[in-house]
């Protein structure tokens, strides 16, 4: 999980890969983390954790999985740091709204 | 009356068993009364809470499964609000849920039908080939 919130920024133009590869010349078009120039670290593909695992239930009572999507202070990740698909998403963020009413996640970290 | 619900309640942590036995068989109870069907009742114990509820910091959890309609929701939600111990709780739909589930379950035993019929024939080979190795191996150290 940590290793994928580095690449943040640059993940967002990778979809469209149209618009940096005539800009670099397409150095090296064949990685599929995205022609993405000049990038010093390579970057895998995210996938959706629900998809590939094939967990169809989301509960708010599991509260190991669903903390996975939750941040230190106790924000919900955005789908774009987890690659988690809009599915999924969904369902997850009613699941952790859920798991908050019932005292087993928190609003916010305590400090 | 085709819906089901799952009902989860925090009581205070303070409480006795005998107590915590004795309030769960009075919610029972209501669903009973209320026309309703008990699908599983369970006691999750005892556990910290996320945050701060009537300055507990933690509470037993009780988790209810049953088939309900909505009055009877009510109702309870009602007995749960004005029972003192309780200090909080959560009621969440599951059937449509569920259903979902089950669709998505029957679309993939039918998948895996077609797929199961065409990796059979490989682990049998793997097998078939283990043994030919092995025999061959002995008479080499011999």
């Amino acid at each position: 999980m940590a290793d994928e919130t580095t690449p943040r920024a640059p993940e967002s133009g990778a979809p469209s890969s149209g618009g940096p590869g005539p800009r670099s010349g397409g150095p090296r078009s064949g990685g599929p983390g995205g022609p993405g120039g000049p990038r010093k670290f390579f970057r895998r593909k995210k996938v959706c954790k629900f998809c590939t695992e094939k967990i169809d239930a989301i509960s708010y009572r599991d509260v190991r999985l669903l903390q996975q999507f939750v941040a230190e202070r106790g924000k919900i990740v955005p789908r774009r740091l987890t690659g988690v698909c809009t599915t999924h998403q969904r369902r997850l963020t009613r699941a952790i709204k859920q798991a908050r009413n019932i005292a087993l996640l928190p609003f916010a970290a305590r400090y | 009356m085709d819906r089901f619900y799952e009902v989860m309640f925090i009581v205070r942590p303070d409480i006795e068993d005998a107590d915590l036995d004795k309030l769960i068989a009075g919610f029972e109870q209501t669903i009973v009364n209320g026309g309703g069907t008990l699908r599983s009742t369970e006691k999750l114990g005892r556990r910290k809470l996320a945050y701060l509820v009537r300055k507990f910091n933690d509470g037993n959890y009780v988790l209810l499964t049953i088939d309900a309609d909505g009055k009877l929701v009510a109702e309870l939600e009602r007995r749960l609000r004005v029972s003192e111990p309780v200090i909080k709780f959560i009621t969440v739909r599951m059937d449509e849920e569920q259903k979902r589930l089950d669709k998505i379950k029957a679309i993939r035993a039918t998948r895996k039908k077609l797929s199961a019929q065409a990796p059979a024939p490989a682990p049998a080979a793997v097998e078939a080939a283990e043994p030919a190795a092995a025999v061959e191996a002995t008479p080499a150290s011999a």
